[in-house]
């Protein structure tokens, strides 16, 4: 099963090696990672996606987070109602005016942006759940050919009253 | 206020944690340092022949006085050579600060002469590392250090130090932190209320209990309250291979250690249990055998104080997070409050059950006319020591014998690498014990692979005049390895001869020791009676045992708890 875990930690120098080091000790695996450091800057928070086969691998996974010196908080977010973002940065080539429409007119049904655009390269970005990004490369595909693609990981936050506070 | 060169800082620091003794070896890194320790008349320095054993002798220190050991080395090597002695006391849970030189900071990155990335190398295996990148970063990462390592569930703590950094040349403010505290560090500590009243009426309610007690009820300085409850409670106590002496070995209530080379009545009393009390055991391979076989009809309750050892291996029904003496001192008010008690009329019938199986007698074994028993070796020392040494051990065959015939009396009295299964440690280990305290008879059980493993270190007892007695159960093999090939692959015996023993006796003689050889039964308790007499002296007394001799009961492999072999020849499931 698909787990989005969000962890708020300690921003020191080595903070992050000791999480990823952690997944990688204990087997676990992750999907996507993203951190940065939040209003407080003595606090980083990070966002982890991962497949898991069962609960108590969860489970085990988020208390061997905790037992991390560096980390004071860790919640996991796909159990009740969340919000996950993924930004998408895809730089496409085309080769002619009715497919740089195409791509004009795919971008604006997936509410993408085009943010930056040269003879025959157009570079969109695009934010949603990591199944819309899925689907939007796959169109545009269909239209143009991909040159790069960057996805930032997902971000998570929990709806409502519950928050990671330090 | 005072004014401190870096190095002065480290070693001030460690003086006013209260530090006696520090174990490592200098080099180019820690030069600072150690001109600041030569010149300290607080702290004493050990100076081993391998870093290694400086982490194995701090290790020891720590198991057997409960304070953190203390460990001073220079960069790279010195720094890697650390590391196995490191993993053994994280798998063991036993607090150590080590601390390392590190190439000048501003040479870091650049694969500089001596340069490696110990916080890298060591973090899997640390409970928490610090960098030093100030000489005014030093005093508060040294008392974070020590917190860090002593409190919640123990662990080794790494701090780098870089060179520019311990400079004699800068001086700073110094102040020792009085106390720290960490916002995202905060152990628990007693039980939940709820979860004590459930735990104390599940184990009331129990007719077939059973006390799984762990290496962290000695961690924790909980022995007082194992025995009280269990007494109280007339439970039947089995120790893990950590948790040997966490209750007393010749206590009635005691029926050994259990897994793996368990007792026939620890293993069948865990298999037919109802309830299985665990506190501060992690229900490690070693003892579980088959999990999906564990204990099918008991229900399980454990303490610990890490929450990542609760479930991890077999699900806990009922779970507490706490200090085991502090969550077992809570069901004990309880019980007195309460003045419950459980039904003696089935524990009774459970004890009856319980001695049945104990009168199997599995630990009686065939002395033979020409070779000496490791068995015989080890009740032996434990009749000459009356059985009050500090033994340790190192590990394989003697290592498994020593905890199954030497009923150990008290906590802190039985010193082994059980997590990590580390060989080498048994000599430094005993120099450790020793130095922390050198009034009691320490002995450390090796056998002849183990013990090569660590020797150079008879050099560093000569040094520092450390009389230890080295107990030497030698069957010309890796007899652990040797008895796995001839029981599991067709007793082809690879690699597990020692095809050259050298002659220990003149190998001590060399370092200034006494080396006596026992061939013999009959020259056994003579020569371990000169051994611990001579206390002044390290000894080293060579066995010449059985080397055809298995360690039984040994649990069969894919079984329930209660499938053993009880012999060459028994085997239960059969």
């Amino acid at each position: 099963m698909r787990s989005i875990i969000s962890v708020l930690l300690e921003n020191e120098p080595g903070a992050l090696a000791r999480v990823v080091g952690l997944f990688a000790q204990r087997a676990y695996n992750i999907e996507s990672l993203t951190v940065s450091p939040t209003n407080d800057l003595t606090l980083s928070r990070m966002t982890i996606t991962t497949e898991v086969d069962c609960k108590a691998t969860l489970e085990q996974m988020m208390k061997q987070l905790h037992k991390l010196v560096d980390v004071l908080r860790v919640s996991e977010l796909t159990e009740g109602a969340h919000v996950e973002r993924e930004l998408l940065l895809i730089k496409v080539r085309t080769s002619n005016n009715e497919d740089r429409e195409e791509v004009k007119r795919t971008c604006d049904i997936y509410r993408g942006q085009i943010v930056d655009i040269t003879q025959h390269l157009y570079t969109i970005q695009l934010t949603g759940a990591g199944v819309k990004l899925d689907a939007f490369i796959d169109t545009i595909n269909n239209a143009s050919e991909i040159v790069e693609v960057v996805r930032s990981g997902v971000c998570g936050i929990a709806r409502g009253e519950k928050a990671l506070r330090g | 206020m005072e004014m401190l060169s870096g190095a002065e800082m480290v070693v001030r620091s460690l003086q006013d944690e209260g530090i006696e003794h520090i174990f490592g070896y200098p080099g180019g890194s820690v030069l600072d340092i150690y001109d600041a320790i030569f010149q300290s008349d607080k702290i004493q320095h050990y100076l081993v022949r391998h870093e290694q054993a400086a982490v194995h002798m701090a290790d020891a220190y720590s198991r057997a006085t409960g304070k953190v050991g203390c460990v001073l080395v220079t960069a790279g090597p010195g720094a890697t050579n650390c590391i196995t002695g490191i993993v053994t006391a994280y798998m063991d849970s036993i607090p150590l600060v080590v601390l390392s030189g590190q190439v000048p900071t501003n040479w870091i990155g650049d694969d500089a002469f001596q340069e490696a990335d110990m916080i890298g190398i060591s973090r899997p295996v640390v409970k928490h590392s610090f960098s030093c990148r100030t000489a005014e970063d030093i005093p508060i990462a040294i008392k974070k250090a020590f917190y860090i390592a002593s409190t919640g569930r123990p662990g080794p703590v790494v701090i780098d130090l870089p060179k520019d950094v311990q400079s004699p040349l800068n001086k700073f403010p110094y102040e020792y932190p009085e106390s720290v505290e960490l916002r995202s560090y905060k152990p628990t500590l007693s039980g939940h209320k709820g979860q004590i009243k459930r735990a104390l009426a599940a184990l009331l309610g129990a007719k077939k209990p059973v006390f799984y007690v762990g290496g962290g009820s000695i961690i924790a300085n909980a022995s007082k309250q194992v025995l009280e409850l269990a007494e109280k409670l007339n439970l039947p106590v089995t120790n893990t291979l950590m948790g040997l002496g966490a209750f007393p070995g010749e206590h009635k209530q005691f029926i050994g250690m259990l897994g793996m080379h368990g007792t026939y009545e620890a293993n069948n009393s865990m298999h037919n249990a109802d309830l299985i009390f665990s506190a501060g055991a992690r229900f490690d391979d070693r003892v579980t055998n088959n999990v999906d076989k564990f204990c099918p009809n008991a229900k399980i309750m454990q303490i610990d104080i890490d929450p990542t050892s609760i479930s991890k291996n077999i699900h806990a029904d009922l779970p507490i997070v706490g200090s085991i003496e502090v969550v077992l001192q809570q069901m004990l008010d309880l019980l007195e409050e309460t003045k419950a008690t459980n039904d003696s009329e089935s524990i009774n019938a459970w004890w009856d059950q319980i001695n049945e199986w104990r009168a199997k007698d599995c630990l009686a074994y065939q002395t033979s006319e020409t070779h000496i028993k490791p068995q015989q070796v080890i009740q032996c020392l434990y009749k000459v020591t009356k059985g009050d040494a500090i033994v340790t051990s190192d590990v394989g065959q003697h290592q498994m014998v020593a905890a199954q015939y030497y009923p150990f009396k008290e906590p802190r009295q039985w010193i082994n690498s059980g997590g990590a299964g580390t060989m080498g440690f048994g000599l430094p280990a005993a120099m450790g014990c020793k130095i922390a305290f050198p009034d009691r008879p320490v002995v450390c059980v090796t056998g002849d692979g183990s013990i090569q493993m660590n020797i150079q270190e008879l050099s560093t007892c000569m040094q520092y005049n450390i009389p230890v007695v080295i107990l030497l159960l030698n069957n010309r093999s890796l007899g652990m390895v040797k008895q796995w090939q001839k029981m599991f692959y067709g007793g082809r015996q690879s690699h597990s001869y020692m095809d050259s023993v050298p002659d220990f006796v003149k190998l001590s003689e060399a370092y200034n020791h006494i080396g006596i050889k026992v061939d013999t039964i009959d020259q056994l308790e003579p020569a371990l009676e000169r051994a611990f007499e001579l206390k002044d002296r390290v000894v080293f007394v060579d066995v010449a045992i059985d080397p055809e001799e298995h360690v039984y009961p040994m649990q069969v492999k894919f079984g329930s708890m209660q499938d053993m072999y009880l012999s060459q020849t028994e085997r239960t499931d059969a």
